[in-house]
């Protein structure tokens, strides 16, 4: 599964990012995407839904940001 | 037939109704244009640029409230203007003890954080309750989609901010905690069994759970518009205070016509005062009971008056 590693990355920037990184795979595909806590989990996973995106899950690592698992929508 | 020499002829009717301000230099007048909501055409825009190079100064000034004024217009061209304007599509603003023209964010349309359509609800305000007279003194009103409230809704005499309560299918959570990391004021907490927990009081209806939701295990029990009542900004500063939630998008111009019948009646013989100052006067329960009987689903049960600033500057007694 394609990693985006979007730590140290600010909003709106990370979602820029992440949407450019989500034009290099297939719709149906999954991708995890690495945030950091505060404002990025808070505003990335709702943009991302909000383009078409299917969240699948998030969960808090032991370092402590957070890995967001979606599955790319159709265009 | 006209004559050549064009005479101070007046139209006294654009005048009535208000939006020409007296500036500091002989003859020369603001005239303010109506922009309800903020939202301005393109077109019209133009329009207006082409108006004010012909007959203003070297800039517009753009009103704290979101309307347009034209600047250093002579007021022997107040007929010629308000002609060019076209009347019909660009009414100029109003003055004095009446409705202003309505404030708004941008609202749901295009804005992700919108819960509600404030340009529609702006659009009907301005429609059909602006200019109408309020025999006492100015009425403001301001739309903000949510809850943050950038226009700072309750700093109006009555102010809509919108809102939606959630509810929770617990079956269709897929609990990934989203929910309880969105919501700001922690009315959303993960339970023992990883699924969120819901508690009433802290919960602002700003929907951020629905928003953020990926299994559409959050969606809205209500939505409408928080009103608060009683609010104004200048020397002496209020906020406004609760009176209805969950208000219909439809039901505004007829909500706020039924708050302008109070205040009418209740400030008769106060002479040129505030409706929260009457508020005030009166205590909130007098208004909080005409409102119900029109609106028993979203009046509340109680409230508290306007709320006074402490502006630290000229003592009031
Ligand atoms: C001849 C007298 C006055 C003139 C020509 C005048 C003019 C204006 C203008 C041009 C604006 C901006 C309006 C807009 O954004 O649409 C404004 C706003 C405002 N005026 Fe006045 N004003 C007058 C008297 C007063 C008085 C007496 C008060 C207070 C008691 C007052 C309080 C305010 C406040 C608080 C605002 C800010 C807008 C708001 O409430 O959100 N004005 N006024
Ligand atoms: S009040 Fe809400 S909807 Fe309106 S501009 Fe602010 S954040 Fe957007
Ligand atoms: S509506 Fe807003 S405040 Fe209420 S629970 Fe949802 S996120 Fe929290
Ligand atoms: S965001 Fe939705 S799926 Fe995730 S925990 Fe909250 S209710 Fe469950």
């Amino acid at each position: 599964m394609p990693v985006i590693d979007l730590r140290g990355v600010s909003c709106p920037t990370n979602f820029v990012k992440a949407k450019l990184a989500l034009e290099e795979i297939e719709a149906g595909e999954t991708a995890q995407i690495l945030l950091d806590d505060g404002e990025p989990v808070k505003n990335v996973p709702r943009s991302l839904k909000a383009e078409g995106h299917k969240l699948l899950g998030l969960r808090q690592t032991d370092e402590g940001h957070y890995a967001l698992e979606l599955e790319k929508g159709e265009d | 037939m006209p004559e050549t020499q064009q005479p101070a002829k007046i139209d006294l009717n654009n005048l009535k109704s208000g939006g020409f301000i007296k500036e500091r230099g002989k003859d020369l007048f603001t005239v303010r244009l109506r922009v309800p909501g903020g939202r301005m055409s393109v077109p019209r825009l133009k329009k207006i640029a082409e108006v004010a190079e012909k007959y203003g100064g070297e800039f517009v000034h753009l009103s704290v409230r979101q309307s347009i004024e034209l600047i250093n217009i002579n007021f022997r061209n107040f007929d010629v203007i308000v002609e060019e304007l076209g009347e019909a599509t660009q009414k100029v603003a109003s003055c004095g003890a009446r409705v202003r023209v309505p404030v708004a964010c941008g609202g749901c349309e295009y804005n992700p954080n919108g819960l509600v359509d404030t340009q529609k609800s702006a659009l009907e305000v301005d429609e059909k309750l602006f200019g109408a007279a309020t025999g006492h003194h100015k009425f403001k009103v301001a739309f903000a989609g949510c809850p943050f409230d950038c226009p700072k809704s309750a700093t109006n005499d009555v102010g809509f901010q919108g809102a939606i309560y959630p509810q929770l299918d617990k079956e269709a959570c897929i609990s990934c905690g989203l929910c309880a990391k969105n919501c700001v004021p922690k009315a959303i907490t993960m339970g023992k069994d990883n699924k969120p927990v819901f508690e009433d009081k802290p919960c602002i209806w700003c929907g951020d759970c629905v928003k953020v939701c990926p299994a559409s295990a959050w969606s809205e029990k209500r939505r409408g518009y928080t009103v608060r009542i009683g609010g104004k900004w200048g020397r002496n500063p209020l906020v406004g205070t609760l009176f209805a939630t969950f208000l219909p998008e439809e039901r505004v111009v007829d909500f706020i016509s039924t708050v302008l019948e109070w205040y009418k009646e209740r400030a008769e013989s106060l002479g040129r005062i505030r409706l929260g100052d009457v508020i005030i006067k009166e205590g909130p329960q007098a208004l909080l009971d005409h409102l119900r009987k029109r609106y028993p689903e979203n009046t509340v049960a109680a409230t508290i008056p306007p709320q006074v600033i402490e502006t630290q500057v000229g003592i009031r007694s």
